[in-house]
């Protein structure tokens, strides 16, 4: 095994649930303490991804890698000894906090399921000092979870997930259900804790002003399978699938005067059911560059210095489309 | 033209008052006590005017929207006034109401499919507010239906008008609502977080939609959101509401460019925007919570989470009052608002 493995990394994973086919061979690696955005529209598979990470689902194929094992096939007694590698936050942190149990047990539970012998002043203190890391006081331990407000009980969530120093943090739309106020101080946290312990972390989103604030890395995920990843200021700057393009553009910026001048890119409404996928490409039935090669082939994943994208159109040059300039070619895409 | 829009083309001209609501107060009664909701809430709504309304959960975004036609529960007590074109809505008699709601007043909530009926197709369900406002055959409804789906940019709206809700995406459905809303030409559209369900490619759509309306039948729209990007796209004027009061209003590109209330100011510097990465900034926080009040105090509700707040803040409420030297029709309720445009950061000297 290598001295350094990476955080995660997927090898053509694949999620079916009966004849739905939620993932659908997605290979990906995030190395030691980067932050990978997994972007996407709701139904494209984001949130699968992340739970056959923390193997809450069981990959129908395909391998997941954590910190160099493979946990793929691992059964619930093996996989107790690498839950202390990956944890997970969800983005409804009423639903995910057990509302019978005090905040101090939520936030020690991993410390109890790991299995180590600890004193309870150990535990306590351990739970005091994780808490303070989150910037709750210790006091909020005896605390149940209604008493706390929504973004106070984020910061639980994310105290339970790291108190076992996991290698790599998997955050499921942690801001989604936050107001904008209080989502400002749940990405700052993230944001400070991320460069001081240094774990990698999966960000799971469909905010993609989050993403720019937070992200190293973007992979852009489409029905099951990802189109696009590379560096975030190359994705934001000069993204190159027809699909990062639109998603893009439709995104408003806060900012009327920058806003009104941008030209969106408007799809079609329907996401294709994940039961039937669409032949070759399957962003072809939205995409406004599509023609006949599109429905034919499945467009490889192209390396082109950049990072990958899967679409005919690019080339390894670095040469790409323009949904944009088919729509007014006027307008050039900045 | 359509029939639809020769409908609108009689209305009223572009800028004259469509609606005026002055002194808006709802508390509601619940088991812990009184809760005010809304306070003395102003709003003027111009016709052909797009307004956007702003503010985190809890502020009384929805309940002002939902008390203008009088869709409150029982258990609220609204007093002020609201008036469509001069008639007073605020205690009016349930038949003028009923004559009011789906006519000259639409609504669009955020989901769809809870507003939808299941078991109805579309067309039926279009067609109904036509057969009952318009008193139209069954026959002109439903192709009156088709027509007003195409409006909102349904493809093929002769086969979709067959279609049952559960048939169509959460854009299309959305969609639907927009159609049904605006099926009888109301003068006022109120449209709840239209977008906050729906993912941002659909979510362009729905937006060109409602700016289509205004543009074509010279709808007025109110719009409310907690998106800021969402007000950037859409409004013309955005009023922020905390707490149940309006603490500021202006202009779209003015509030932008110099937010004088703090609470605006706070929001805007809240969000990440684009280029803003946690290695060079932090995004700035809002400490505290919006406030949930059993009586309105005579002082600003923000004191506690402003960072410019002193005595005479606690003491009294600011009234929302011009702001700025160029601009008249900019407003704030604030006896400290920020001194500078939020390009060139500053102290504050208040």
């Amino acid at each position: 095994m290598t001295p350094q493995p990476n955080a995660l990394e997927l090898e053509d994973l694949v999620m079916h649930f009966g004849p739905v086919r939620a993932v659908d061979g997605i290979t990906l690696t995030i190395p030691k303490g980067r932050v990978t955005a997994l972007v996407g529209e709701s139904g494209s598979g984001k949130s699968t991804v992340g739970r056959c990470v923390v193997r809450l689902e069981k990959p129908t194929a395909g391998v997941v890698r954590i910190a160099g094992t493979d946990v793929t096939q691992l059964t619930r007694r093996q996989l107790r000894q690498h839950r202390n590698d990956v944890s997970i936050v969800f983005q409804d942190p009423a639903g995910s906090l057990d509302p019978r149990m005090l905040v101090g047990e939520i936030v020690a539970e991993p410390l109890r399921l790991s299995g180590k012998r600890i004193t309870r002043r150990d535990r306590e203190a351990r739970v005091a000092e994780e808490l303070g890391r989150v910037g709750l006081r210790a006091e909020v331990a005896r605390r149940y979870p209604h008493e706390l407000s929504g973004g106070q009980r984020q910061r639980v969530s994310i105290a339970r997930a790291l108190i076992s120093e996991p290698k790599l943090l998997i955050a499921d739309e942690p801001t989604s259900a936050l107001d904008v106020s209080v989502q400002a101080s749940v990405l700052n946290l993230l944001a400070d804790l991320q460069r001081d312990i240094g774990f990698a972390c999966l960000f799971i989103t469909h905010d993609l002003s989050a993403v720019e604030y937070l992200a190293d890395d973007i992979a852009v995920m489409y029905l099951g399978q990802l189109v696009e990843q590379g560096p975030r200021e190359r994705i934001f700057t000069r993204p190159a699938h027809p699909y990062t393009q639109a998603l893009l553009a439709a995104a408003p910026v806060a900012d009327p005067v920058r806003q009104r001048q941008r030209q969106p890119v408007l799809l079609g409404d329907d996401l294709p059911s994940a039961l039937d996928p669409p032949s070759g490409c399957r962003f072809r039935t939205r995409c406004p560059l599509a023609f006949d090669r599109c429905a034919a082939e499945v467009p490889a994943q192209v390396a082109f210095g950049g990072g990958l994208a899967a679409c005919h159109l690019v080339q390894p040059d670095g040469t790409r489309p323009d949904v944009r300039a088919a729509a007014d070619s006027s307008e050039v895409l900045s | 033209m359509t029939t639809v829009e020769r409908a609108a083309a009689s209305s009223a001209a572009v800028g004259t008052p469509v609606l005026d609501v002055r002194d808006l107060s709802v508390s509601f009664t619940t088991e812990g006590g009184t809760v005010s909701a809304v306070d003395r809430v102003n709003l003027d709504l111009a016709s052909g005017e797009i307004v956007g309304m702003v503010g985190e959960s809890g502020c009384g975004k929805s309940v002002t929207a939902m008390s203008i036609a009088g869709l409150l529960p029982d258990s609220a007590r609204v007093s002020g006034s609201v008036r469509l074109e001069g008639t007073e809505l605020v205690g009016a008699r349930e038949s003028v109401l009923r004559r009011v709601r789906g006519k000259e007043i639409a609504y669009i909530f955020q989901e769809p499919m809870t507003s939808l009926n299941p078991v109805l197709t579309v067309g039926r369900q279009i067609g109904e507010v036509l057969q009952v406002h318009e008193r139209m055959s069954k026959r002109a409804a439903r192709a009156r239906a088709v027509e007003l789906l195409s409006l909102v940019g349904i493809p093929s709206a002769a086969k979709r008008v067959d279609n049952y809700p559960h048939q169509l995406s959460g854009g299309m459905r959305q969609r639907v609502m927009i159609a049904m809303a605006v099926a009888c030409g109301p003068k006022v559209l109120v449209a709840d977080e239209p977008t906050t369900a729906l993912d941002v490619t659909v979510q362009a759509g729905i937006l060109q939609v409602l700016r289509d309306l205004r543009d074509r039948l010279g709808t007025t729209i109110l719009v409310i959101t907690h998106d800021l990007g969402v007000i950037a796209d859409i409004a013309d004027r955005v009023v922020v509401m905390y707490a149940g009061r309006v603490v500021e209003q202006a202009p779209v590109t003015d509030l932008f460019a110099h937010p004088y209330h703090r609470y605006t100011a706070g929001l805007l510097a809240a969000s990440p925007t684009p280029g803003k990465h946690a290695g060079t900034e932090r995004l700035q926080e809002i400490p505290g919570l919006v406030p949930v009040l059993s009586i309105q105090p005579d002082a600003c509700t923000f004191a506690d989470r402003c960072p410019a707040a002193d005595a005479r803040c606690r003491e009294a409420a600011p009234p929302l009052e011009a702001v700025g030297t160029a601009v008249t029709d900019h407003l704030a309720a604030c006896w400290h608002p920020c001194p500078a445009p939020r390009t060139q950061p500053q102290e504050t000297t208040a």
